[in-house]
């Protein structure tokens, strides 16, 4: 269980970006975390994974509180950030250093194969496409079989249909151990898709809108009418967000639709 | 090729050859051989200018006299005398050159406290030429051996110092934060990320401060030396001899090359990961 607890995060130079916070994430959950620019969306994940402290508030993962970065905390980024002096075999292995040699080769390839990246596993991060280096990072992230898995717009540099291929991937990848996902993203299509509940968040200061629940039948079609009309009502609650400004200190509800 | 290589990753296509392939395609020897038709053409043109007698030779001797100096100087022993002479001097000084440069540039990369307390003083340093510090070299080490090399250790010192404390700097942030999301310690940041990011200028500055060293051997060699190629050099002026002085540069050089080449051989297996720029044609 991942638990965020009035979580608030004020920059040094007095920027409000999350204003008390709170969440639960059930084990094996996909939470996506949809919100215009400078709502506080990629500082919750920064918050989560432990690379950045909270001003006030805790984030606990399974009764432990998170100070900084954890192993049972996988992250992938926007960019693939592959360390280009390594092959794509030893990025992918750069998490499990710590594994006995062997060890490492047989979950590093077996990482690789379930990505789709087994042959292209001595070639430089260079000579890959941004789909695939993307692939590489999710390969890297998910090797170390974390049991959270936080995702920070990763597919948002890509084209339309690398993009719609690589989340249907990335649910085939997370059931293969259930670990639970953070998604945050601005494409309410994409949290759609891949998401048990849907987090919208609001600027100035950062906070939770609504939570919504689709009732949406896996796997996911983006053409069903009913998947068409959740995200029209996520878009209006999108367009609430950007008008909404939160003044002083006033409790707010989060709404649940 | 992204949608088709993503949308089918069960037959994906072999990895990429790199830009490589079509360097390789090409002869090297080639490029080679361009390179030489113009020394070749100017050498062969006063040869020939000299021996018609269109053009004087006693100032500027022609190749054939030049390569009869080295041809005697090789044959009394001497050209070897005078090579492994320099070639230790710069051995050693570019030791010691690198040394320096290399700790002292790690830790004003890494540490901002040494880099606050340092770097000002390195850079009022740098500023001074280098061969200023002669006089004062001689006068504290003496004429011989070691304040030769420690010229030739300055010299090299600041380009490697500089270079490597730039880069450590420059490391790109995003990867940094990969390794803490990894959990790296402090000393695997170091072997994992920094080594492997900054190698590339690392690498650069150590051939350029192999230049700055072969430059500033043959000034400690004009401050007094008995041996070495730039003894040859003040020893050609003093007897009025240029095919020696020609014959000392010609050796300086093929050496300067030939250690230069060296160094950028041995890099090469290190930074083939590198997704350079390759002119073509």
């Amino acid at each position: 269980m991942l638990l965020v607890d009035s979580l608030s995060k004020r920059y040094p130079n007095g920027h409000l970006a999350l204003d008390r916070i709170g969440l639960e994430v059930a084990p094996g959950e996909i939470l996506g975390v949809v919100g215009g620019s400078g709502c506080g969306k990629s500082t919750l994940l920064r918050l989560l994974s432990g690379l950045e402290v909270p001003t006030s508030g805790t984030v606990t993962l399974n009764g432990q509180p998170v100070r900084g970065p954890r192993g049972e905390i996988g992250v992938v980024f926007q960019e693939p950030r592959l360390m280009p002096w390594l092959s794509i075999r030893d990025n992918v292995g750069f998490g499990i250093r710590h594994l006995p040699k062997a060890e490492r080769r047989s979950r590093t390839d077996e990482a690789l194969t379930r990505v789709g990246l087994i042959d292209f596993a001595g070639a430089w991060p260079r000579e890959l496409s941004g789909g695939m280096a993307q692939r590489a990072a999710l390969a890297r992230a998910l090797v170390g079989r974390p049991s959270v898995l936080l995702l920070d717009e990763p597919f948002s540099a890509l084209d339309a249909l690398t993009r719609c291929d690589l989340q249907d991937h990335l649910l085939d990848l997370w059931a293969y151990d259930r670990p639970t996902l953070v998604l945050v993203t601005h494409d309410i299509e994409e949290a759609l898709v891949l998401s048990d509940r849907v987090v919208v968040m609001q600027p100035r200061p950062g906070r939770i809108l609504t939570v919504a629940t689709p009732p949406l039948p896996r796997p996911r079609d983006r053409s069903d009418p009913l998947f068409e009309e959740w995200k029209r009502r996520l878009l209006g609650e999108l367009g609430r967000a950007s008008r909404h400004r939160t003044d002083g200190d006033e409790a707010f509800p989060a709404a649940a639709i | 090729m992204t949608a088709v290589t993503v949308s089918e990753p069960a037959a994906p296509v072999p990895p990429v050859a790199s830009a490589g392939a079509a360097e390789r395609g090409r002869l090297p020897w080639k490029d080679w051989l361009i390179g030489l038709v113009l020394p070749l053409a100017l050498a062969l043109g006063w040869e020939l200018a000299v021996a018609r007698g269109w053009g004087n030779g006693r100032l500027l001797p022609p190749p054939s006299r030049i390569l009869a100096t080295l041809w005697g100087l090789w044959r009394s022993g001497d050209l070897i005398v005078h090579v492994l002479a320099t070639l230790g001097r710069v051995a050693a000084g570019f030791f010691f050159g690198v040394l320096a440069g290399t700790l002292l540039g790690a830790l004003t990369g890494y540490l901002t406290g040494a880099r606050r307390l340092l770097d000002p003083t390195l850079q009022a340093l740098r500023a001074i030429p280098s061969i200023a510090w002669v006089p004062l070299f001689i006068l504290w080490f003496g004429i011989f051996e070691t304040s030769k090399v420690i010229l030739i250790a300055v010299g090299v010192f600041f380009p490697i110092y500089l270079a490597l404390s730039g880069a450590i700097l420059g490391v790109d942030r995003k990867l940094v934060e990969v390794g803490r999301v990894f959990r790296l310690s402090g000393w695997e940041l170091v072997w994992r990320i920094l080594l492997p990011a900054t190698l590339p200028a690392y690498v650069l500055a150590l051939r350029a401060g192999l230049g700055l060293g072969w430059m500033f051997v043959v000034a400690a060699e004009f401050m007094g030396a008995s041996e070495g190629l730039g003894f040859l050099l003040v020893d050609g002026q003093m007897t009025g001899q240029p095919q020696s002085i020609l014959a000392s540069i010609l050796a300086f050089a093929v050496l300067g090359k030939l250690t230069d080449g060296l160094l950028a051989a041995l890099s090469r297996p290190l930074l083939r990961w590198q997704d350079s720029f390759k002119p073509e044609g």
